[in-house]
């Protein structure tokens, strides 16, 4: 992960940083930037605020719990999705603090804001200690070169270990647990001695106000009245309002309509230079135009791109489909309207035997596929049914040929098949030490290899699994988290790709496959796949006029079977005088339901048999 | 009428059905979902004078004389016997029509039977349901064995020249056996007719609620279709052929009555919560006895609805109704390409012009109707109805 400081460019002189509007501009020496690394409920949020009221930036009556979280999925979950960015000022300084995404799935996101820093506030719960999540950002940070100044939050509780968990922060990232502050964000208490912290051991931003213009861009939302607003931090020369710019990854000109600083109203400046982290505005309508990682620059004298851009890469894939094939074209609509939003996921159009008409659909991880899955459902009303989510795997034909298979009825044939590579992560979990032995036999169970065990403190030790990316997309967390009473944290990054003994299970209705179910999985895993899946549809599939044979098969060898019975009676015993309305009434709406039904083959399944079977879990 | 002579389709009938609706019992059955209450003894004479009020009221209007005549409930039987032949001499019949009284085998008697007798019933339907006590329980009957012999034996004694019983399949804790033995019981009454009903689980009945809290057992759909078919192999060997789907009849004792429902005969109903079919009309009266009282007591109508099927509903329910008896359907109505398929499984014959069910069909009547009679080409393939009248 590559970060702040792999930018290039000269060392700042100060005095030069500023030619802008009024005297009392503050020279480069006077900024402070830094972004804030917690686990979820440790209490960020919580502190931006409180940061934001000490800064006066806020005033209280018009606080708003949870300022910097401003989509309600965000507000929710407790977790912050899409960066965000405020400027504020403190005893004679003037703070930046950008706010970087809290989870797993958007490590390059964090990875790009972090750039924009140099400084990280590493905040900690004083009674859970740290977690994998937060370590693993926060080794992001140290990789960067960023100053990291640790605090332990929620000292105010009764269950507050500050003397144990700075120790536990000493051991494990060499931060001397004297230098840990301790506040409580709710209170307020320690808070104003945390900025001055702030101040004293972050360094300022260096920066060329003359060289060529490189601003970073750690952030893009779309705004459908003003279009994409980026979040940016100018790295060297000066982005000058209504200047020619050009987007160097993109290849793309475009006018700067509109820069500014968020404080944290958006707040319009001519000018935003070296250290200075703000806004951009220049009429892009789609963020994949305004990617993270993007380097601005003139036009007239384009500056190098900076380091460390990245396309953002899918590493779980699903279909998804209307649960109303009707919806099918408004589905589209909202996929189209939410990428302007959010480049990272990726959709095609695919055909379903068992689903009809949807979209096989990229996503950062599994985290990044639920929020685009509930953002669809939720913001454009649709109602969706999703597969199973499955990795991208690479397969080796026989006559050399490489194919990627991000749909697993798309995985060539056995006999044409040489090998099977899938995506392996390094999964970093950190626990109370009494778990230990419940992850390892989960771990062990998705074919885990361990590679590192280490006591953090007495109580708590780091896991180090490499593990195959398909067994963390089926339920792991959920796993984890009900083994250790959700104690344990978890982080994972990608370590390449490995050849496995894989198969492809297909399920078949009546001797038809059934697209919608086919999955790849370990051999040794494939006879329990095909027996719970058979047992599964069979309970949910309707009886049949003929008996409806379910089977699962690795290529054409049958590995489990269960059988739908022939429906024997559907016959209204009586039909006299007013019956005769009633059982109208009753075909008509059997009638209205076969509309609703897929037909595979002879088979007539009704949709929500199909919903369940990929929503059911065992 | 022959044996056989089904009206196979609308057609002229010399005079409509008429159905009388008695919304009395003396005790409700577990799985009943009828209009008919337990407590309105005292209603009884009223809601008689109300009966005789509104055939009078259907005369005056052109009703012509009645080719069948069906009382039913209710418990018809609970009425007096003197009560039930006003309503039956008030309704203008032809000579050669067919009158069915229905009776609960411990509330009829030799008196009460020799009344109806000599009021023109020719034909009596008796709630059997089952020969073996505890499937009688089951069911929430009031009746056993003994009345059962009894209320046979006057019904013959009586003269009545017909005379059906009906047998309920498939109750909580009836076994194979249970069910034989009442098959055997019941055809040793040498019945000219018998009804077998699988046993609904009806909303709002004492039976749905036993059922959804788990203190009995659901019917078992492959055990219904079990005892159908063991039912109609000795129902037919007895001599008593399958003419509807829950229905055998020795040659001639088919109910003409009931055949007339199902070849779309027009029917007029008189008595609370009754249905009618006139003028392309499906209409019903108000479910209430006191309020159809005191409809006919100010000389209102009593019809609290109406619906007037559009010709495609109209044309579901020619084919479903006949799909159900041994007529069949017309073949020409019916969609070729799901023909084969059905045929194929066993489900139904064509015969000449017509397709007929098998025995294994019979019990698949709504899937096969489904899919013999798609509407393509329909944008909105609703089966339309027109409501004419909102239920008073």
């Amino acid at each position: 992960m590559a970060g702040a400081g792999t930018v290039p460019g000269p060392a700042g002189d100060g005095d030069a940083a500023r030619s802008g509007e009024n005297g009392g501009v503050p020279r480069i020496e006077q900024y402070r930037s830094f972004s804030i690394i917690a686990h979820i409920d440790h209490g960020k949020s919580t502190l931006a605020d409180r940061i934001l009221e000490l800064c006066g930036a806020v005033d209280p009556r018009d606080m708003r719990a949870q300022y910097l979280d401003s989509m309600d999925l965000e507000r929710e979950r407790g977790i912050t999705i899409k960066a965000q960015n405020v400027r504020l000022e403190w005893k004679d300084h003037v703070l930046q603090l950008i706010d970087t995404p809290g989870h797993v799935d958007f490590g390059y996101e964090v990875s790009r804001s972090l750039a924009a820093c140099e400084g990280a506030l590493l905040l900690v719960d004083a009674s859970q200690g740290i977690e994998a999540q937060t370590l693993a950002n926060c080794y992001a940070a140290l990789d960067a070169d960023l100053t990291i100044v640790a605090a332990l939050n929620k000292i105010d509780l009764p269950a507050a270990e500050p003397d144990r968990r700075a120790e536990e922060i000493e051991r494990i990232l060499g931060i001397p647990a004297a230098d840990v502050l301790r506040i409580s964000a709710k209170t307020g208490e320690g808070v104003p001695e945390l900025l001055d912290a702030l101040v004293a051991r972050v360094p300022p931003p260096t920066g060329d106000a003359d060289a060529q213009l490189q601003a970073l861009i750690f952030d893009s939302v779309y705004d459908p009245y003003r279009g994409v607003v980026s979040s940016v931090r100018i790295f060297n020369g000066n982005l000058d309002s209504g200047s020619r710019l050009f987007y160097l990854q993109a290849g793309r000109p475009h006018d700067a309509e509109e820069i500014g600083v968020r404080s944290p109203g958006m707040r319009p400046v001519p000018r935003l230079g070296p250290g200075e982290v703000g806004y951009l505005i220049s009429g892009i309508k789609d963020v994949g135009e305004a990617r993270v990682g993007e380097t601005v620059t003139n036009a007239a004298a384009r500056g190098e791109p900076l380091s460390g851009y990245r396309e953002p890469k899918p590493m779980v894939f699903c279909g998804l489909y209307p649960v109303d094939g009707d919806e099918y074209a408004e589905l589209r609509e909202s996929l189209e309207k939410l990428r302007l939003n959010d480049s990272s996921f990726t959709y095609e159009p695919e055909t379903s035997g068992a689903l009809g008409f949807g979209f096989r659909c990229g996503f950062l991880g599994l985290l990044h596929m639920e929020i685009t899955r509930e953002r669809l459902e939720r913001e454009y009303g649709l109602s969706l049914v999703a597969t199973s989510p499955n990795v991208e795997y690479r397969a080796h034909l026989v006559d050399g040929v490489m194919t990627t298979v991000d749909n697993p009825s798309s995985l060539p044939a056995p006999n044409v098949t040489e090998a099977i590579e899938e995506p392996y992560v390094t999964v970093t979990m950190l626990t109370p030490t009494e778990y230990v032995g419940a992850l390892m036999e989960l771990c062990q169970q998705r074919r885990g290899e361990m590679t590192k065990m280490e006591y953090l403190s007495e109580d708590r030790v780091e896991l180090v699994y490499s593990l195959p990316l398909a067994e963390i997309v089926m339920d792991f967390f959920d796993q984890m988290k009900s083994r250790t009473k959700g104690y344990a944290s978890l982080d994972y990054e990608p370590a390449g790709y490995r050849r496995s003994a894989l198969v492809k299970v297909d399920l078949l209705l009546n001797s038809t496959p059934v697209d919608a179910f086919s999955a790849i999985v370990h051999k040794d895993k494939a006879y329990d796949y095909g027996r719970r899946m058979t047992q599964k549809l069979r309970e949910l599939i309707p009886r049949q006029l003929f008996d409806v044979p379910i089977q699962a098969a690795i290529g054409g060898r049958i590995i489990a079977r269960e059988t739908v019975k022939a429906k024997r009676k559907d016959v209204i015993a009586k039909c006299y005088g007013g019956d005769i309305s009633r059982k109208r009434k009753l075909l008509d709406r059997q009638k209205e339901g076969k509309k609703r039904m897929k037909q595979i083959g002879r088979v007539e399944v009704p949709q929500e048999a199909f919903v369940a079977a990929l929503t059911l879990d065992d | 009428m022959d044996a056989g002579t089904v009206a196979p389709g609308p057609g002229p009938r010399p005079g409509p059905g008429v159905y009388v609706h008695v919304p009395f019992c003396a005790s409700r059955c577990d799985y009943c979902a009828f209009a008919t209450w337990t407590d309105r003894g005292h209603l009884m004479e009223a809601y008689v004078d109300a009966c005789v009020a509104d055939v009078r009221r259907r005369v005056a209007d052109g009703m012509v004389d009645a080719a069948t005549v069906y009382v039913g409930g209710g418990t018809p039987s609970l009425l007096p016997a003197p009560a039930l032949a006003r309503i039956l001499d008030a309704i203008p019949r032809r000579a050669d029509a067919e009158v069915t009284v229905e009776a609960n085998p411990d509330s009829v008697d030799a008196a009460k039977l020799q009344v109806y007798r000599d009021h023109g019933v020719t034909r009596v339907s008796l709630g059997v349901q089952s020969t073996r006590a505890h499937v009688l329980a089951a069911l929430g009957r009031t009746h056993d064995r003994a009345n059962v012999d009894r209320a046979v034996a006057a019904v013959v004694g009586a003269g009545i020249a017909s005379f059906n019983l009906d047998v309920i399949a498939g109750a909580d804790g009836e076994s194979d056996a249970d069910f034989d033995a009442t098959l055997t019981d019941v055809l040793g009454f040498a019945p000219p007719h018998v009804s077998v009903y699988g046993l609904m689980v009806e909303p709002g009945t004492a039976l749905e609620r036993r059922v959804a809290a788990g203190d009995c057992a659901p019917p078992d759909p492959d055990v219904q279709a079990d005892r159908h078919l063991r039912a109609d192999a000795r129902l037919t060997g007895a001599g008593l052929g399958w003419y509807e789907v829950s229905n055998w009849a020795r040659p001639g004792h088919e109910c003409r009555h009931n055949q007339g429902y199902w070849s779309g005969e027009e029917c007029v109903a008189i008595g609370a919560a009754a249905h009618g079919y006139t003028d392309g009309e499906r209409w019903w009266n108000t479910p209430r006895p006191e309020r159809y009282v005191a409809r006919i007591g100010a000389g209102r109508s009593p019809v609290a609805g109406r619906e007037r099927p559009d010709v495609a509903a109209a044309a579901l329910d020619r084919f479903a109704l006949a799909l159900r008896t041994r007529v069949g359907a017309p073949l020409a109505d019916a969609d070729p390409g799901a023909l084969g398929e059905l045929a194929a499984a066993g489900l139904l014959d064509v015969v000449g012009d017509r397709v007929v069910l098998r025995p294994a069909g019979r019990l698949l009547a709504s899937e096969v109707t489904r899919r013999l009679l798609p509407t393509p080409g329909r944008a909105d393939d609703r089966i339309g109805t027109r409501y004419i009248g909102v239920p008073g």
